[in-house]
């Protein structure tokens, strides 16, 4: 096994360690040829890629480094009954012809690993550190909680990588985002990564990868990790990652496809090597201070659009930049907003709790410790979709569906759901909804929907109150909350 | 595949709004489909249409009269964040969309766009301010986007001069992809392969 980190001759960062072991080649003045290790394919930016296969008359190259799922446009009530809407249906099948066509293991509609293609990588062990992976799927920066270089790619990429297991890359820059001290109860990891957001802006990390670190992130869960790199994207950044620790073996070992046995002491051995090397430099970096942050929620249209729970509506009048103005202007008139509104008690019609950013265990944990025993707000819908299917059977074992159920909230099958609307869960125009998901553009989830992003706690304490509501006010959860989120 | 990218001449289409992400370029409604045809009519789509399908009123600049047939987009600033889809960089060019001109693009638009024969050309905010006005001044100005030379050209003797990736710039002049590129590298994969043995086996049943 090649070993990365080893004889090196110059400190070097995670994300270059990573770089050079998989570089197969470099002509002059073309990007490197990189080889990718895991291809995670789903149903909608895939059609077009198997289509050029076809065309081409080539194959897969590395069926066995290649993994399907149907996730973004499958129904999310019960898995018995024909898909009714015609081309997601069409999708869906002609999802299921290319991969039994090409070889390419599917986990869809009725197996029991079928899910949100972000979470079942790292539930199946696919995940691991070191590794390039890369999807049809801006958030493929989740895998980079593991400690890899994870990016999402268009379909004409999907097509190269499905036909060669290699892409074109240039090598990123690399930005350091720092978070230090210790979260309060009730804040979450969300709202880390909504704060890094609305300070840096929805550009703020073009061109650059970034690389969380710090006391903070090193306390935090894996799924809580998944969260922040989830939504590195959301910031500029292709990809977001943590260096691998006794967390990330934690997770991992005993998962399906990690080493097993001698060859898991081995690996283990070589993620040990992955970590920034002390005095490597970075391009650029940003720190935060975890204590400071309060729980964060979105006002606009998108996702740098952020402010602390109590905190109030920017106005335009007060920025300075007229491209500024104007853009803010527009997003309250989308958003129906007053400048100087707080935030708090603003009501909402519907609360979604899913999406790849927050619908792993944990994050349904945190949701079910606030309604428990409760009942959500009179009028207002409530969607609880698990990320994948074997999150939804943990849920019902661990009685966490019924809470959902008896709170009055709907109890959903896995999948993108209402995060990008195109299976049916959606917004009608004008309603407000607090989701856990990661975008906020007009009309993400339904036209002329209204999305306000927060953290799952306040998602649920949003649901109990049908208006925004601060998760640390509710009476006996913080210390709760506290255990849960920041207790390691 | 594509055609090379040749030198050509358009009025432009002003679009003065930031951050323009590509669930505006493409709502995801619009995904469900199977190939690349039909996705001119779904560029910019509720932008464009109410909820019937008619045209909004005051229409979408695309929709004014004299925009039809051209190729040049001068979009705010971050153009193209969020979603990979490349139904964006498809829909745009669908729509017959050659070049934007912006401060800067999101990293998976731009890298889409290359593949699809769409220049994204990027200008500091100088210019970028001072091309909205020009635009403004004379709706009918037009402007020259020569890649070989990488430049635009302003009426007079003006011209921009902008950066493009080298690699992707001969791609687009010669109307050839990566892919053929990727394929010649058989070799050098399988060399490299040998000391890279795969990390996982997804087909492996355990
Ligand atoms: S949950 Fe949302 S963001 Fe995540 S993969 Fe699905 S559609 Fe994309």
């Amino acid at each position: 096994m090649p070993e990365p980190g080893s004889r090196a001759p110059h400190p070097r960062t995670l994300v270059e360690k990573i770089w050079d072991d998989h570089v197969v080649s470099q002509d002059q003045g073309a990007p490197a040829v990189l080889a990718i290790d895991l291809h995670l394919v789903h149903e909608v930016t895939s059609p077009q890629a198997f289509t050029g296969l076809r065309e081409r008359g080539l194959g897969v190259r590395r069926p066995g480094q290649t993994v399907a799922t149907a996730d973004h446009s499958i129904p999310t009530t019960g898995r018995g009954l024909p898909i009714v809407d015609q081309l997601a249906a069409a999708q869906v099948r002609q999802l299921e012809d290319n991969c039994r066509d090409f070889g390419i293991p599917l986990h869809g509609i009725g197996s029991p690993d079928q899910g949100i293609v972000h979470v079942i990588g790292p539930q199946l062990g696919l995940t691991q550190p070191g590794m390039t992976i890369v999807c049809g799927d801006s958030h493929t920066a989740t895998h980079g909680a593991f400690g890899a270089l994870a990016f999402g790619v268009g379909t004409s990429e999907v097509e190269m990588v499905l036909a060669t297991q290699c892409l074109l890359q240039r090598r990123p820059r690399t930005c350091e985002v720092r978070v230090d001290g210790r979260l309060a109860p009730g804040v979450s990891a969300k709202d880390i990564i909504l704060a890094l957001i609305a300070r840096i802006g929805v550009g703020g990390g073009t061109g650059h990868v970034f690389e969380y670190a710090g006391p903070a992130i090193r306390a935090l869960t894996m799924d809580e990790r998944m969260t922040i790199c989830n939504m590195s994207i959301e910031g500029g950044a292709r990809a977001g990652l943590i260096a691998p620790d006794d967390t990330t073996f934690e997770y991992l070992h005993g998962r399906r496809h990690v080493p097993q046995g001698a060859d898991w002491e081995a690996a283990v051995e070589r993620w040990r090597r992955l970590p920034t090397d002390a005095g490597a430099a970075f391009d650029r970096s940003i720190t935060l201070d975890a204590g400071a942050l309060e729980p964060m929620v979105t006002y606009g249209t998108n996702p740098g659009m952020g402010i602390g729970i109590g905190g109030r509506v920017p106005d335009p009048a007060e920025s300075a930049e007229p491209a500024q103005r104007r853009a803010l202007e527009r997003a309250l008139e989308y958003m129906a907003l007053t400048p100087g509104q707080p935030i708090l008690g603003q009501p909402v019609d519907v609360v979604f709790i899913g999406s790849c950013t927050n619908s792993r265990i944990s994050d349904l944990r945190l949701a079910a410790s606030v309604l428990r025993g409760r009942r959500v707000a009179e009028g207002v819908r409530v969607m609880v979709v698990p990320g994948s299917d074997e999150v939804k059977r943990q849920a019902e074992r661990e009685g966490l569906a019924d809470i959902f159920r008896a709170a009055g909230a709907d109890w959903r099958e896995a999948g993108c759901s209402m995060c990008i609307a195109m299976n049916g869960d959606q917004l009608a125009p004008g309603q407000y909804a607090v989701s856990t998901s990661n975008r906020n553009f007009e009309g993400r989830q339904g036209k002329g929907g209204r999305t306000f992003l927060a953290s799952p706690l306040t998602a649920a304490a949003t649901a109990l109150a049908g208006a925004i509501a601060d998760p640390r006010a509710l009476p006996g959860l913080s210390g709760q909350a506290q255990v849960v989120v920041g207790g390691r | 595949m594509a055609e090379p990218f040749a030198r050509f001449t358009s009025p432009v289409i002003p679009l003065p709004r930031e951050n323009v992400d590509t669930d505006q370029v493409v709502p995801a409604r619009y995904l469900k489909v199977t190939d690349k045809a039909g996705l001119a009519d779904a560029l910019f789509r509720d932008w464009r249409f109410t909820e019937a399908g008619a045209l909004r009123e005051p229409r979408f600049v695309l929709d004014l009269p004299g925009m039809a047939g051209r190729r040049i987009l001068l979009a705010g600033d971050n153009f193209g964040a969020g979603s990979s889809r490349e139904h964006a960089p498809w829909a745009l060019t669908a729509w017959g969309i050659r070049a934007i001109l912006s401060t800067g693009f999101a990293d998976i638009f731009r890298a889409n766009a290359l593949k699809n024969g769409l220049l994204p050309i990027v200008v500091d905010a100088e210019t970028h301010r001072r091309l909205f006005e020009l635009v403004a001044a004379d709706p009918e100005l037009e402007l020259t986007v020569d890649l070989e030379e990488q430049a635009v050209h302003l009426p007079g003797d003006e011209e921009i001069s902008f950066e493009v990736d080298p690699f992707a710039r001969q791609m687009l002049l010669a109307g050839t992809d990566e892919l053929g590129y990727l394929l010649a590298k058989t070799t050098a994969f399988e060399t490299w392969e040998v000391s890279h043995p795969p990390r996982v086996d997804t087909l492996a049943a355990r």
